[in-house]
């Protein structure tokens, strides 16, 4: 008969653990209780949740169907109240008992809820659980003031996620330091400036005395009488292990649950494992050291002493709000013997600071850029005598191999943070499955998924594995013109070029191609704001004759409905048109337009007249259309007005020019019936405010659009959109799809750099795109003044015998 | 019907934009003639992969870009730039004169297929 194996607990810990032992061994049964009625989830991803950027059921890591196939009875939204150690059972809330050979401890840490008066009214929550998040986003509604008491990387993240569902948030500190355990006080102010520049308030320190209000909060009063107006509370000021179980079975518990290097507890039957334990008198807030107590425990039960744990290395590597922050070593400068050096860089928002003992390093923080910190920590580990680097020491010399720095990583060393992969998990994906490309890693082994943070590092070691590893992203627009989008955007504003020709002459081989003069023809638009010299021997034949070239050479017509809607005037026009001119198929496309199919090019400018409808760029890489729903104006469910929206957003944006097609979608309720969530830019709208989503997909790729911002009124949702669309504009590679530029830049960048840019930055943004509006013609107009008067008209030889 | 052997006028050079091309009908024939910075080139107005309207294509250096589906097409000798391509396309010797194109319709060329 197997050993029974009873674990409490189902969260990452745990089950990490659980997993490591089934790779070991098939000699336990295996019963898991949870206490949390969900499968086991990603914690670390909650913050993503709030913000809206993953599911519940994307952060899921183990499924039901992961319990069914390894045999392991899950027993979730049952809690152990006690364990029984002589008779060897746990006894659940209900009474009911089960019995174990083997018992593993996995019970987590709760949030710490200091004893300030009013923490029990409504509307204050913790940020710990699924649940937990659940209530917060039920609660989060633009314009909400909320207020975040604790500024550690848990607080930060509520602090971010509320901001995203448009709530005015302000963040509350005991400390004078943000992220005091892993920052000093410039790195602390470094970040600090960073989450303001997000539109977030910081206030330190500030010590809570009380939370008012009559029943549910109005707001925060401090020690020194000041107060702060909040509609809702987010308690996030620590967390402490849930070692009770423990203490009352008589095991031998301080903070929490004693375990020893092989995560024993004073019981020889009994473990532990996760942030419940306290190993050499430390207890766990990060979770890289739990994956690795998992492996260790997994050696233990099955006898096994071959590993034992050594304690976490004190090193955090954490991206908060699109800051890339690393502490590693002891930061504390007070310590005899200890000198410092320090780097910053206030307009890159960099700060280095390193502490050297004997010569040698002995501690860092890093904030704005953590390139170097693997540099730094074999430096660390290694214990090496730096007298040969002290004058480069804040800028080590980058290996010219790019391999080697992670070639010298050994296998256990975790790479993704979030995750727990270890160097040695992704080697051996990249062997097995014979994976090239950083995608391919992220779904086997899923680091990378999470905080994005150690992407560089993945790729380092796909190019020094992986045999014919491929980088994803283009760098180079094409052989006629090497260089990269972005250099070549600085260069045509930097020289001043205004053409195509210019353009190649200076810096390509003068003869270009029609994956280059496209291309260059749409940054030479968009840097000019339309000022540029247009030259339509650069442009494909849809762009010269403004319609889409079919098989047989004949072209497709689709005039402009805004927002899908028409008049039976139009209709008569448009049906006059094809009777008139034989157009052999008349269709309604997906976009709730008409297309007029089989027109010949001499046609062009007479269809169009005749149509008296502008251009609906239906081939180009430009504003297609925006489809929308009924919306509030006839719907009984719609909530907001989405067709007049619709029509106003598709007037704002129409006639311009994208680096690849753009089509938007708006719909007046979730429902969804216009499918906004899945077009390149949308809004959903709510009651009381609308989502704005952007880098949506349903074609060849089919991707849900990310939420860019929560807003209010009708004007603020159209203005979130108009500066997506001209940062898409601005800085999308040609033939760039909304949707991948949304992956490739990380929606967080994207928010940072267009919503919630600094007012300033964001004038900027509008200003161009309405240069570039004022400029903007209806291509259709062409028939009137066409740009070359054989645009449309077939030659007809002088000498006419043969025609 | 004129001798074939006769240099055909077509049209004033204006008429075809630098780096573009248009099409000609000369009876069942139809032609693309194409003008670069010093001199005109004419071929055939037809993609031999599948059919597409050569005349529509981007001009790069002396070569053309098929439209529909991305063959392309050396201007001078019709023969294709990527071997792994199906066939050629003919050639019709072109010149200009007192700003006006003239093609030679007896002089069509076209080369053996690419080996």
């Amino acid at each position: 008969m197997k050993e029974q194996l009873v674990v409490v607990g189902n969260g990452m810990a745990g089950v990490a653990c659980v997993e490591q032992i089934l790779k070991k061994t098939d000699k336990f049964e295996i019963t898991i209780f949870g206490d949390e009625p969900h499968a086991n989830y990603n914690r670390i991803l909650l913050s993503l949740v709030l913000a809206g950027e993953k599911s519940p059921q994307e952060i899921v890591i183990n499924d039901t169907e992961w319990y069914q196939t390894h045999g392991i009875r899950a027993r979730l939204g049952v809690r152990i109240a006690a364990i029984d150690r002589a008779r060897r059972v746990v006894v659940d809330d209900d009474g009911g008992e089960t019995e174990y050979d083997k018992l593993i401890l996995a019970t987590g840490s709760a949030a710490f809820i200091p004893p300030i008066p009013g923490v029990d009214k409504q509307n204050v929550h913790v940020f710990r659980t699924l649940d937990d998040t659940r209530a917060l986003l039920e609660k989060a509604r633009p314009g909400l003031k909320a207020a975040v008491i604790g500024g550690g990387l848990l607080g930060l993240e509520a602090a971010r996620g509320l901001q995203v569902r448009g709530c005015e948030v302000t963040v509350v500190h005991l400390m004078e330091t943000l992220m005091e355990r892993q920052l000093d006080a410039t790195g602390g102010e470094y970040l600090k400036r960073k989450i303001e520049s997000l539109g977030i308030r910081v206030m330190l320190p500030r010590e809570t005395a009380a939370l008012f209000g009559n029943g549910r909060v109005d707001g925060l009063r401090f020690a020194s009488g000041e107060e702060l107006e909040a509609e809702l509370v987010v308690v996030a000021a620590g967390i402490r292990p849930n070692a009770e179980l423990a203490r009352a079975a008589g095991l031998e518990v301080r903070r929490g649950v004693i375990v020893n290097d092989y995560l024993e507890t004073s019981d020889p039957r009994i473990f532990a494992v996760g942030e419940c334990t306290e190993h050499r008198g430390q207890t766990f807030g990060l979770v890289a050291p739990l994956f690795e107590q998992g492996r260790v425990l997994a050696t233990a039960i099955t006898g096994g002493r071959s590993v034992s744990f050594e304690g976490a290395s004190p090193a955090a590597k954490l991206k908060i709000m699109g800051v890339d922050i690393f502490s590693g070593g002891s930061i504390d400068e007070s310590e005899p013997g200890v000198e410092t050096v320090r780097y910053e860089d206030p307009s890159l928002g960099v700060y280095k600071k390193l502490l050297l003992k004997d010569n040698r390093l002995h501690g860092m923080i890093l904030v704005g850029d953590t390139e170097d910190e693997p540099v730094y920590m074999e430096w660390m580990r290694g214990e090496t005598d730096l007298t040969p680097f002290r004058r480069q020491i804040l800028f080590p010399p980058r290996d010219a191999d790019p391999g080697r720095q992670v070639a010298d990583m050994p296998d256990s060393e975790v790479i993704c943070g979030c995750n727990g992969v270890r160097k040695g998990d992704i080697i051996e994906a990249i062997h097995d499955h014979g994976i090239t490309t950083l995608a391919g890693v992220k779904q086997r082994t899923r680091a990378s998924t999470s905080c994005g943070s150690c992407t560089n590092l993945c790729e380092k070691l796909l190019r020094a594995v992986a045999p014919d590893f491929q980088v994803e992203t283009r760098t180079s627009l094409c052989a006629c013109v090497p260089f990269s989008y972005e250099q070549l955007r600085g260069i045509i504003r930097g020289q001043k070029l205004k053409s195509v020709e210019e353009a190649l002459n200076v810096y390509g081989n003068r003869k270009g191609c029609e994956v280059c003069k496209p291309a260059l023809s749409y940054l030479l638009d968009m840097v000019w704001c339309g000022e540029h010299e247009e030259d339509r021997s650069a442009r494909f034949i849809n762009d010269r004759v403004h319609a889409n070239i079919q098989k047989d050479g004949t072209f497709s017509v689709v005039p402009r409905m805004r927002g899908g809607v028409t008049t039976p005037d139009e209709l008569r026009r448009i049906a006059q048109v094809a009777e008139k001119y034989k157009v052999p198929m008349v269709k309604v496309t997906g976009s709730q337009r008409i297309d007029l199919l089989g027109v010949k090019k001499a046609d062009l400018p007479k269809v169009w007249a005749d149509l008296g409808m502008p251009s609906g760029q239906a081939y180009t890489k430009g504003v297609r259309m925006v489809k929308t729903c009924v919306g509030s104006e006839f719907c009984r469910f719609g909530v907001q007005d989405s067709t007049q929206t619709g029509i106003e957003l598709e007037r704002r944006l129409e006639h311009l020019y994208t680096p690849h097609k753009f089509k938007m979608g708006v719909v007046g309720c979730p429902r969804n019936c216009a499918e906004a969530t899945v077009k390149d830019l949308g809004m959903v709208g709510q009651e009381g405010s609308w989502q704005v989503v952007v880098g949506g997909a349903a074609g060849k790729s089919v991707r849900k659009a990310d939420l860019l911002i929560t807003v209010e009124t009708t004007e603020q949702a159209l203005e979130a959109c108009e500066l997506f669309f001209q940062y898409y504009r601005e800085n999308a590679n040609y033939l760039e799809r909304s949707y991948d530029f949304v992956e490739r830049l990380g929606i967080e960048k994207i928010r940072k750099e267009t919503v919630y840019a600094p007012e300033a930055e964001k004038k900027k943004l509008l200003d161009r795109l309405a240069r570039s509006k004022a400029l903007a013609k209806d291509a259709w107009l062409e028939r009137n003044a066409p740009v070359n008067p054989t645009q449309f008209v077939q030659i007809q030889p002088m000498e006419n015998s043969y025609a | 019907m004129k001798d074939t052997h006769e240099w055909v006028a077509i049209t004033k050079i204006e008429s075809i934009p630098l780096r573009e091309g248009r099409a000609v009908a000369m009876g069942d024939l139809e032609l693309a003639i194409f003008r670069l910075e010093s001199r005109c080139l004419t071929i055939e107005n037809r993609c031999p992969h599948k059919g597409g309207p050569l005349c529509d294509g981007i001009v790069s250096g002396a070569t053309v870009v098929c439209p529909l589906h991305g063959q392309r097409f050396d201007l001078e000798s019709g023969m294709p730039v990527l071997a792994s391509q199906p066939a050629c396309v003919a050639t019709f010797p072109t010149r200009v004169e007192n700003g006006v194109i003239f093609v030679r319709l007896s002089g069509r060329k076209q080369q053996e297929q690419a080996a």
